[in-house]
């Protein structure tokens, strides 16, 4: 040891100054982020939420803006997101559960894994090209509630394997082993135990995407939806046995994206009006779904510990 | 009477050979303890009885394990791993119950096997908590979780939990390294106890702890089988230098 290190104030403070100013920098980043998106949405309330009234929510769209509703558009989008629901939640979650839990670790699993990451990166219209080939010509479904679901929930469905498989693999590997020594078959710890104690994540995910496909819009228009529509899908209640039906799933729609488009591209100032309502309601149900998102993922984290 | 009999086991995992032509046999109703320093393969041997490793990929067992008095070779691939665990019972290092209540944990074995008849599950509840010492503290609280109970009587739960199907062996690893003195003595008593209705194998790297409740102890080292004999003479007048070494201290 020859020369000592010294203690410099000088080059101390010239480091907490660094640090001060990263700080800074930061806050003023994510500031930046988080004002652009208040402007936003202040923008869009400040413009629409006047308009917002019963007749509105219960009107078909018209010529005449101030009779113009969107109720087409949310029960559309409503019988969509239903649809997209039940094609890609069990779709999804059986997937996730087959690749985390069954799938013999090689080559062709690690190609699928990747492809499915891929696949949640892919533009949304591609999946409305595929679906207007496959869907709408092939299969005949036409441009229907069906076609949009099935389109939407192949498009979220690696949202859905992803975040189930993330889930699954949060359960520690001791509570596995646990109930494989019990003499429990592989299908039992999924039922039992794999599911059960992942149900947060997995709704979460499901969700997640769902508030996802609300906002979609490219691929319901390369599939076709309509822009104008004065009238609702069949209702799902008959008067005769056995009084449901799922005719509505073959009928023509619209979405809340869509009508918003719809309103934006025509000329008059008052239909724009429409449109930033209607932005508002969607705006509404997408932050509903991710704070019920927020909502299941804590109450499940309190009651399952470890 | 020998409950079971290890015959040159081999085992690996992918190119690793972790045991090497390993043969013991464990005696009907009494407990034998697996010892030897970290590595010595003690607990893959523990988790060839109840075939734990065919859940992972790249384990390859040679030789048997028969189980008797039907002399069954567990180990065979035509049987399948759930009906060896149906029959062996396993507790843990670190205590796993289920984030469940303290009941469904006890009957899960039960469930398993698609028994549903209330009255049974009960009474077999209950039996299997009182095995373990624990009845007493729980009867009041069934019905709650069995995260809020304590490290000791966690583990004490999943010993009840492996009663509850009465299996013919009870695999033990290292089950009170995770836990304090106090409940460690509980649940030594306990184990000393159980083998009047169970056999048992127990893997432990706490030496006082194998001669404390063992009747017969295995020392292993580096994936052989160095040393089988009885306790008492095994801790006092051990054959093999190793071994020696080994209890007392000089290594491991």
């Amino acid at each position: 040891m020859g020369e000592r290190v010294v203690f410099d104030r000088k080059e101390l403070s010239r480091r907490q100054l660094k640090d001060y100013i990263f700080a800074i920098m930061s806050l003023l980043a994510l500031g930046f982020g988080l004002i652009t998106l208040l402007l936003l949405i202040i923008d869009l309330a400040s413009t629409g939420l006047g308009r917002i009234d019963y007749a509105f929510m219960t009107n078909f769209p018209s010529r005449m803006p101030e009779k113009a509703g969107i109720l087409s558009a949310w029960v559309g989008s409503l019988c969509v997101m239903f649809t997209t629901a039940l094609a890609a939640i069990p779709l999804g979650i059986a997937a996730g559960v087959y690749l985390e839990e069954y799938a013999p670790k090689n080559w062709i699993t690690a190609i699928i894994e990747l492809n499915i990451v891929n696949l949640a990166g892919i533009p949304s219209i591609t999946f409305g090209l595929m679906a207007l080939s496959i869907f709408v010509y092939k299969f005949g479904f036409g441009q229907s509630i069906l076609t949009a679901g099935l389109t939407l929930g192949l498009l979220v469905l690696p949202i859905i394997i992803v975040t189930t498989r993330e889930a699954l693999r949060t359960i520690p590997s001791t509570i596995r082993e646990a109930a494989f020594a019990m003499g429990a078959s592989r299908w039992q710890v999924i039922q039992h135990h794999l599911l059960p104690y992942s149900t947060g994540g997995i709704l979460t995910g499901v969700i997640i995407s769902l508030s996802r496909a609300i906002g979609e819009t490219a691929p319901l228009i390369t599939i076709g939806a309509l822009t104008f529509i004065a009238f609702l899908p069949t209702s799902p209640f008959t008067e005769e046995f056995p009084f449901v039906t799922i005719q509505w799933i073959k009928d023509p729609f619209t979405v809340l994206p869509i009508q918003m488009f719809n309103w934006v591209s025509r000329p008059q100032e008052e239909f724009h009006v429409n449109a930033a309502a209607a932005g508002v309601i969607l705006l509404t149900l997408t932050l509903l779904l991710n704070g019920a998102a927020i909502y299941i993922r804590a109450s499940f984290r309190r009651k399952i510990k470890w | 009477m020998v409950k079971a009999e290890v015959k040159n086991l081999n085992f690996s995992y992918g190119e690793k050979q972790v045991l090497k032509n390993v043969s013991m046999p464990i005696y009907d109703n009494k407990i034998t303890a697996l010892i030897g320093p970290s590595g010595c393969g003690k607990t893959t041997l523990l988790r060839c009885f109840n075939r734990m490793h065919d859940l992972y990929k790249g384990a390859k067992y040679d030789g048997q394990i028969l189980l008797h008095p039907d002399e069954v070779n567990i180990l065979a691939r035509d049987i399948d791993p759930m009906e060896v665990r149906m029959r062996i019972g396993m507790v843990f290092q670190k205590p796993n119950p289920f984030p469940k209540s303290i009941y469904e944990n006890v009957v899960y074995g039960l469930k398993v096997r698609g028994i549903k008849r209330r009255s049974f599950l009960q009474e077999r509840c209950e039996q299997s908590l009182q095995a373990a010492g624990l009845w007493g503290e729980v009867k009041d609280r069934l019905n709650s979780g069995a995260q809020m109970l304590s490290g000791g009587q966690q583990q004490r739960l999943c010993i009840a939990r492996a009663l509850a199907v009465e299996p013919e062996l009870l695999l033990l690893d290292e089950p009170t390294s995770a836990l304090d003195p106090i409940s460690t003595s509980h649940i030594e008593d306990l184990i000393v106890d159980l083998k009047k209705t169970v056999t048992i194998v127990i893997v432990t790297h706490n030496l006082h702890q194998a001669a404390r409740v063992s009747d017969r102890t295995a020392f292993m080292y580096l994936g052989d089988l160095i040393e089988f004999d009885e306790t008492s003479k095994m801790f006092t007048t051990p054959s093999d230098k190793r071994t020696e070494n080994y209890i007392t201290g000089r290594f491991g």
